[in-house]
């Protein structure tokens, strides 16, 4: 468990009691329309074609930096400034996005692979494999996740991938924890004993009623860990065990605008605000997804 | 209940010794040798007498098992190794480094507790609705802010922007300022977050209502009926926020360039020195497991409901 | 209305709604009724009739989305509608208290009895401490709580439901206060613990003279308890008056549905004899169901309990919580292994199936749960609920299915309609029919049914027990039927099983059990249930008679 399921467990119990509005008129619906939720998605949307294809939204080259053109405060030219070798940062930010993107995407795939097939598996087992299996999540856990990518990293080496794997193993036991109290949740809800009732076989159970009524409460969490992951990928990059430069993942670009921070502010301010509006999102979007489950 | 006690201790031993098997695992009997043929190699300026040493002290030239209960041995007895890098052993470098990390990590534990506090009392008192809104949405945004971007920004804007604190040759509590502020913020989140729904929860529980046909007013009841009620199951998450504080004191102390673990922990991954990450994980590991069985144990002494189950 | 004196509580006109996201919907329209000094006034109503959300007004604890729209609440001549809080805090308590609903639930967890029964003391002025604690003492042994001294040092938790709600009424009682707002007081609790509770609130506004305004949703209680009665229905008042004026000549057509479907000890026509020629569809055997509790104790639910089904009759299974009336039906619908004793149906015992034939022998045994809203999948249609059974066994056509699945759901009552919607747009008495043609769509031969009316309203219970006779008599079904409820037995049960602290303490047929019983404790549970004053069991017998 890290601070990011003390999160979604508030945002379930914020969903439960959340009311179910009849919107019926239209004034209702501008009033009650989510901008927070929307301008989340546009956030992520932005973001994910930045990904795909940054040379839509700049011109400028991201790792070639202009003579002459160095530490320039942002303008109508370079809207957030230049950096010490005369690269434009917005154009570095659009570029390393994807650096950062697939990075979280890699991590929270390990996680959600590994962790919801260990909770899977020891919910619906239970038994003794239950309980070896919570034992190894809980010595998972006992160990700070960022120890427990770090001691990764040492051995793999330093690299995006490399820490993509990092940061996903610490979210494996969580994952774990999730799809089993959601398992065991569910499992003994009276409509899955009703099923069996009417004479349902354990893999149709599980397949027809425990693995729906369990997956909203996975993907919200999904999104909530790959906020989680940003960070931490980020993290890794400024301590420098990530993307070697000149790579312009997110992390890296903070830690290098640091060396400027009495002359050069925006360097360090523009991409933190990127991880925190990117982050933001996630979560928002986590905590909507959460609340249509209830 | 001595049996409980005993089996609690007995759990807690277990999955501390499944966390040193772990980072065995990870740290010593994976491709480590690689990182020591650095280190043996002559080129490296190591004497043959310390390699000799070396090569001794970590068992080399055994197999993997023998490794493995000579470095638990070891463990058990204290002895960390040698710090590859530094060239002294393991437990000098915690031994001078620790002193400085407790001192942070209890600074911000209690500004976050104060922090987390306040947002929680704020959100659920404050007089209008829009500055509850605000309040409430203070510990996401707290917990989307990486640490280390934090830590940069609050030197800008006090440093040199405000020129409040000075960053050159402060005092020794002046120069702890900024970074426990720093770290106070990613463990009020989380703090914050679950306070405020146990008081939201605890509010709309029947005895609230109870108390409230008794004539008692908001202050009266969010003190006496809500405030223990919503802080007791804070405590189960003390193991997870002793995480969030190791981690953040990695970031914080790297950034503000403090002596301590955290500077310790940063170094040896830079480094490649095993044995004192190897140590380090160990020791939190022990000190994740301790502070969930403390609170373990703690909890019927707070909890009368936990209290006479087993007399009753 | 009566003209002496002035009323301790007058409402008039009085308007509540419910904010719900950016909609607001009013659940009391226009009620207006009065309380005279010492009086008992009973609002009886279904659920969503507004009875709470009136006695909340009152008091003042709305929830926090619910508002007080228009209309005056006087407390002894002073209306006190548009007071502030601060100045209601004042009067809460001291001149208006209240009895909630749920005593689990209503008392702090982590302060002693005695330190919450000292607050209302000390919130209404100041008292010395040793002056408190004796005066706490005192009303402790008032409510009739045994070592009134060890009590006040316990914590909730270690009380029963009986002595917290003791315990929650000493509070309510404990200023004298003018007026007392009991929300269905007893709800919650066993028939017996509920008579006594009753009891006690009786007595004790007879020597204060108090008066109670009493919420419930039983009419039995009503009828015993009150000195009037106001009917409410959405949220509208559809009669009030006399107690017993109103029962014996009910003007509203509301008020009559409501008595003629309240079940009753009485009925019109006992159900004909079992003839001992029926063969037996279920025989229980000496059935003993151990628990294991931490500590290597066990603890037994079922001790030693034998009792035989005949085919297509109704056994019903009868006890208070913890009478082990659930664990015997589980062991019979194969949901546990009992320890010993067999349970046997068509000469199959149940606890020694396999789990392959445990699969085939659900076909011929199907369980109904007490509540249908956890009982069926919320993210499946009533059509892939009911379907589910027959997907479980041989393959059948898809048209052949479709054609099983309309058919039982009209026979259960239910438009075809309904077949693509969600559980969640169904009404409580909706869901039960679909949970009850989902029980019956592999054409079982015994329908085991866990409390499977007692979470619905009296009309929709009537409704349902309707149903369950009319299969009964078309399909030729065998019912089990577990209840806490000795009306609704005598109703539906043809032979039945009192069972205490997992003990059978009485069985046979329902009119010998009821008319003589053999056990004190059956005699205790029957004298325990409200509705002695019910005209209409009277009314309709001496009718049947003549």
């Amino acid at each position: 468990m890290t601070s990011v399921d003390i999160l979604i467990a508030v945002d379930h119990a914020a969903g439960r009691s959340a009311p179910k509005g009849d919107r019926r008129n239209l004034s209702g619906r501008i009033l009650t329309f989510p901008f927070g939720l929307a301008l989340a998605w546009l956030v992520l949307a932005t973001v994910l074609l930045w990904a795909v294809a940054p040379q839509l939204f700049t011109a400028y080259d991201p790792l070639e930096g202009m003579p002459g053109g160095q530490l320039k405060a942002p303008s109508a030219a370079h809207i957030l400034g230049t950096d010490s070798l005369g690269r434009d940062l917005f154009a570095r930010i659009v570029h390393g996005a994807v650096h950062s993107l697939s990075g979280a995407v890699a991590a929270v795939g390990v996680g959600l692979v590994v962790g919801t097939a260990l909770g899977l598996l020891a919910g619906s087992v239970r038994g003794r494999v239950d309980a070896v299996l919570m034992r190894f999540v809980d010595v998972l856990l006992s160990i700070p996740t960022l120890l427990l990518s770090l001691s990764i990293i040492i051995i793999l080496g330093f690299g995006t991938l490399n820490a993509a794997i990092a940061v996903g193993a610490t979210a494996i036991a969580g994952f774990a924890r999730l799809m089993r109290s959601e398992v065991v949740r569910v499992r003994n809800a009276e409509f899955v004993e009703a099923a069996f009732g009417s004479g349902g076989t354990f893999g149709k159970v599980l397949w027809r009623h425990i693995l729906p009524n369990s997956l909203t409460s996975v993907v919200a969490y999904t999104a909530v860990q790959f906020g989680w992951a940003i960070l931490q990928i980020s993290t890794l990059g400024f301590l420098g065990y990530g993307a070697p430069p000149p790579t312009p993942e997110w992390g890296l670009l903070i830690a290098e605008g640091r060396n400027y921070l009495a002359t050069a502010w925006w360097l360090t301010a523009a991409p933190g605000l990127i991880v925190v509006a990117v982050v933001l999102s996630a979560n928002r979007i986590s905590q909507s997804i959460g609340r249509a489950a209830r | 209940m001595t049996r409980y006690v005993a089996g609690r201790i007995g759990q807690a031993v277990l999955v501390l010794w499944a966390a040193f098997t772990l980072s065995f695992i990870i740290l010593q009997a994976m491709p480590g040798d690689a990182v020591l043929i650095k280190f043996l190699n002559p080129e490296f300026g190591l004497s043959a007498d310390q390699i000799r040493e070396i090569r001794q002290a970590y068992a080399i030239d055994s197999g993997v098992l023998v490794q493995y209960a000579h470095t638990f041995a070891n463990f058990l007895q204290g002895d960390f190794g040698y710090s590859m890098q530094a060239g002294v052993p393991v437990s000098v470098q915690l031994a001078t480094n620790l002193p400085p990390t407790l001192r942070l990590a209890a600074l911000g534990f209690g500004a976050a507790v104060v922090l987390a506090v306040f947002i929680a009392f704020l959100s659920s008192i404050a007089p209008f609705a829009w500055l509850r809104n605000l309040v409430q949405s203070l510990p996401s945004l707290f917990i989307s802010v990486p640490v280390f971007w934090l830590a940069i920004m609050l030197i800008q804007i006090f440093s040199f922007r405000l020129k409040l604190v000075s960053v050159i040759n402060p005092g020794p509590w002046e120069s702890l300022i900024l970074p426990v502020a720093t770290l106070s913020v990613p463990i009020a989140a989380p703090l914050a977050q679950i306070l405020i729904r146990n008081i939201d929860e605890i509010r709309t529980r029947p005895f609230v209502g109870v108390a409230r046909a008794k004539g008692a007013g908001e202050l009266h009841l969010l003190w006496r009926h809500v405030a223990r009620n919503a802080l007791l199951p804070t405590l189960t998450i003390a193991g997870v926020l002793f995480g969030e504080l190791l981690a953040g004191a990695v970031v914080t102390e790297t950034v503000f360039g403090l002596n301590g673990i955290g500077g310790l922990t940063e170094k040896a991954v830079s480094n490649q020195d095993l044995s004192v990450l190897q140590a380090v994980v160990v020791i939190s590991a022990a000190a994740f497991v301790t502070i969930n069985l403390a609170v373990d144990l703690a909890y019927p002494f707070l909890d009368p409901r936990l209290r006479t189950r087993n007399g009753a | 209305m009566s003209t002496f004196g002035k009323p301790v509580l007058d409402v008039r006109d009085l308007h509540v709604s419910y904010s719900q996201g950016d909609s607001r919907t009013t659940v009391v329209h226009g009620v207006s009724f009065s309380v005279q000094p010492g009086e008992v006034v009973a609002l009886v109503g279904e659920s969503g009739s507004g009875k709470t959300s009136t006695a909340q007004a009152v008091i003042g604890l709305l929830p926090a989305n619910g508002r007080l729209e228009s209309g005056s609440i006087r407390l002894n001549g002073e209306d006190i509608s548009r007071w502030s809080a601060k100045r209601l805090r004042n009067i809460r308590g001291a001149v208006v208290s209240l009895i909630p609903q749920d005593p689990g639930n209503s008392l702090n967890p982590v302060l002693t009895v005695g330190a919450q029964v000292r607050e209302i003391l000390e919130l209404h002025g100041r008292i010395d401490r040793r002056d408190a604690d004796r005066r706490v003492i005192e009303l402790l042994a008032h409510v009739g709580l045994t070592d009134p001294e060890l009590r006040v040092r316990q914590y909730p938790h270690e009380l029963s439901g009986g002595m917290k709600q003791r315990v929650l009424i000493a509070i309510a009682i404990a200023l004298r206060p003018a007026l007392i707002i009991a929300d269905e007081p007893t709800s919650a609790l066993d028939v017996t613990v509920q008579r006594r509770i009753l009891d006690l609130i009786d007595d004790l506004r007879r020597e204060y003279g108090t008066a109670v305004l009493f919420v419930t949703h039983d009419l039995g209680v009503a009828a015993d308890r009150s000195d009037r009665i106001i009917v409410l229905q959405g949220g509208r008042i559809q009669e009030q008056g006399e107690t017993a004026a109103v029962l014996a000549a009910p003007e509203s057509a509301y008020t009559r549905k409501l008595l003629s479907d309240v079940p009753s000890l009485i009925i019109a026509q006992p159900r004909p004899a079992v003839e001992a020629s029926r063969a037996p569809a279920v025989v229980v055997r000496n059935l003993v169901q151990d628990f294991d509790l931490p500590g290597g104790r066990t603890y037994r639910a079922v001790d030693d309990v034998s009792f035989t089904v005949a085919r297509g009759t109704t056994h019903a299974i009868v006890g208070e919580s913890g009478s082990g009336k659930t664990t015997t039906i589980r062991a019979i619908a194969g949901f546990q292994k009992p320890t010993s004793g067999q349970t046997l149906i068509d000469d199959f015992d149940v606890g020694s199936l396999k789990s392959g034939s445990l699969r085939q022998f659900r076909r011929k045994v199907q369980l109904v749960y007490q509540n249908p809203w956890g009982s069926l999948d919320p993210r499946q249609t009533v059509r892939a609920i009911v379907e589910e059974p027959l997907l479980n066994f041989e393959p059948i056509g898809r048209a052949a299915r479709e054609a099983q699945v309309t058919a039982i759901i009209e026979r259960v009552g239910l438009p075809a309609g309904i077949l693509s919607r969600l559980p969640h747009a169904l009404s409580g008495g909706q869901r039960q029919r679909v949970a009850i043609a989902r029980a019956l769509v592999l054409e079982p031969e015994i329908v085991v049914l866990d409390e499977a009316v007692s979470a619905l309203d009296v009309t929709v219970q009537a409704q349902i027990l309707a149903l369950l006779a009319q299969l009964q008599r078309d399909l030729g079904l065998t019912y089990v039927f577990v209840s806490h409820d000795l009306a609704v037995v005598r109703q539906i049960a043809d032979t039945v099983s009192v069972l205490q602290n997992g003990r059978q303490v009485d069985h046979g047929p329902v009119e010998q059990v009821f008319n003589a019983p053999s056990s004190a404790y059956t005699r205790e549970l029957i004298a325990a249930i409200p509705g002695r004053k019910l005209p209409r069991a009277t009314a309709l017998s001496t009718g049947s008679i003549s």
